[in-house]
């Protein structure tokens, strides 16, 4: 049975924290301005493709009364805010961009490394055996029963767990990345094919939330996986390796 | 009871984090001098990396997407959106004159790192060839907007007075007291903008009239509004270094 690999624990951890402090500046941010939008604009005189009721921003309205820009009845408008929003982008914003260079330091890490020790073909990407009807079928019943194997202390994982790995390491995260780079103007100018798959930068921001979801998804399944599994084992195992 | 210690200035683990804060950007351009600063500042320290990989991996001149008149959106006015409101914390008394007389009398001062400090009426600034370009507003808040922006590159305008060669910053200052700076590459980038006029008409007062400077590969406020004075400078020169140790990041390429 193996145990996980010093540089497992170490980039495990360091995309840990990394990405509790992304998720948390992450929403701090997004407090801001709780609204959501397609396309490449989006303010608070335009309509929301979504609302989130998470600050005293949410459906503030303070805005004197909107003045069209031009002379027509479809025209744009202009309007002064008149209410003092949440905003904790200082702290909010640098603090993000720091973890977010800590996780594509840990990411890039765990890639390498897990591509050329062949962890990544051997553990994380599912083999043939993991994709069978049967096999899938069987974990799926004896995780609805909540039949959760016990510990080994090591990467041996099952299909569904290797399927839900590959897909956040593979897809999701850097997924996220993508439509994170996206909103920033000055890549947008060095690539704009970025801002452009996405369908706009307000998409991508949209996008980008979206993929946080997936991911404080997949976090607390982790951890009740975890927990189920023996807590106190598999923490030995992924900090000492134990 | 404990000896009281006496606090020094630095403590040393901002002096390391300090010395840390240049190596990755060291290790991306080969050079830190070009760097801002990190007050020892471990937040700032991610922000000067950001800038640093900008310069290294991204293209200095690319050009921001241009959009077309039916692109052009509803446009929030935030912040500081009239320097003469009297319910100001600092008013600007003489605002109120200068837009009775149509800022006839307003003048913009170049000075600094130049050969020829000047100053410029509005009139003047328009006589300069103008450009005229659709870009997107990104507010850091989260939002964005799509506006057209007239006025004169700073570009032509720092020509004209001639910037010394060891010109390393641009520091625009405004009425309402507000400063931002930005690097030589910026202030020389074709679309960087003082523009006096927005969506074919003059500038309006929310969106700072009679002249605002567009910094389009930045996040907004990088884009100062009521601008009355530019600083050429060899230095770093800490424009709103409280906003920056608040947690205000000065590059906002980001």
């Amino acid at each position: 049975m193996g145990r996980h690999a010093r540089w497992v624990r170490v980039s495990h951890w360091v995309a840990t924290i990394a990405f509790l402090a992304l998720a948390i500046s992450g929403f701090v941010i997004l407090m801001a301005h709780p609204r959501l939008y397609w396309g490449n604009t989006g303010n608070d005189l335009t309509p929301a493709l979504i609302e989130l009721p998470i600050s005293r921003n949410y459906r503030h309205g303070g805005f004197t009364k909107p003045a069209p820009i031009f002379q027509s009845t479809q025209s744009p408008v202009s309007a002064v805010r008149t209410y003092d929003i949440f905003n904790e982008n200082g702290w909010g914003r640098s603090l993000h961009f720091l973890s977010a260079w800590f996780l594509v330091a840990a990411g890039g890490i765990y890639l390498l490394a897990g591509a050329f020790s062949g962890h990544l073909r051997r553990h994380i990407v599912p083999g043939k055996t993991d994709l069978t009807t049967q096999t899938l079928a069987r974990e799926l019943r004896e995780h609805a029963r909540l039949k959760i194997p016990a510990a080994t202390g090591g990467p041996t994982y099952g299909a569904l767990q290797k399927l839900a790995y590959a897909a956040v390491v593979f897809i999701v995260l850097p997924f996220t990345a993508l439509t994170g780079l996206a909103m920033s103007p000055a890549v947008a100018t060095g690539v704009p094919l970025l801002p452009g798959i996405f369908g706009g930068v307000q998409s991508a921001r949209t996008l980008h939330f979206a993929s946080f979801v997936v991911l404080i998804f997949f976090l607390v399944v982790h951890v009740v996986m975890i927990v189920m599994s023996g807590f106190a084992r598999q923490m030995r195992a992924m900090t000492f390796g134990a | 009871m404990k000896k009281r210690r006496k606090r020094l200035p630095i403590t040393r683990r901002q002096a390391l984090l300090t010395g840390l804060a240049p190596v990755g950007g060291l290790i991306l351009t080969g050079c830190s001098r070009e760097l801002p600063p990190t007050y020892g500042n471990i937040l700032r320290m991610g922000d000067t990396l950001t800038y640093a990989a900008h310069h290294a991996l991204l293209p200095s001149q690319g050009l921001v997407r241009e959009f077309t008149k039916q692109d052009i959106s509803s446009f929030p006015a935030i912040g500081v959106t009239d320097p003469g409101d009297p319910s100001l914390r600092r008013p600007n008394d003489s605002y109120r004159a200068l837009q009775h007389d149509g800022f006839k009398d307003w003048r913009l001062s170049v000075e600094g790192l130049v050969a020829k400090p000047a100053s410029f009426s509005l009139a003047e600034l328009q006589r300069l060839p103008a450009r005229t370009q659709i870009t997107k507003h990104m507010c850091e808040e989260g939002w964005s907007a799509i506006a057209e922006w007239t006025g004169v590159p700073l570009s032509r305008v720092l020509d004209a007075v001639g910037v010394k060669p060891s010109a390393r910053f641009v520091t625009f200052v405004a009425l309402d007291g507000g400063d931002e700076s930005v690097d030589m590459l910026d202030a020389l980038h074709p679309q960087t903008l003082l523009a006096y006029g927005m969506n074919g008409a003059d500038l309006p007062v929310r969106h700072g009239a009679p002249l605002r400077v567009r910094v389009e590969r930045q996040m907004g406020y990088k884009s100062l509004k009521y601008v009355q004075q530019i600083v050429v400078s060899d230095t770093f020169p800490d424009a709103g270094k409280g906003i920056i140790r608040a947690g205000w990041s000065w590059y906002a390429g980001i």
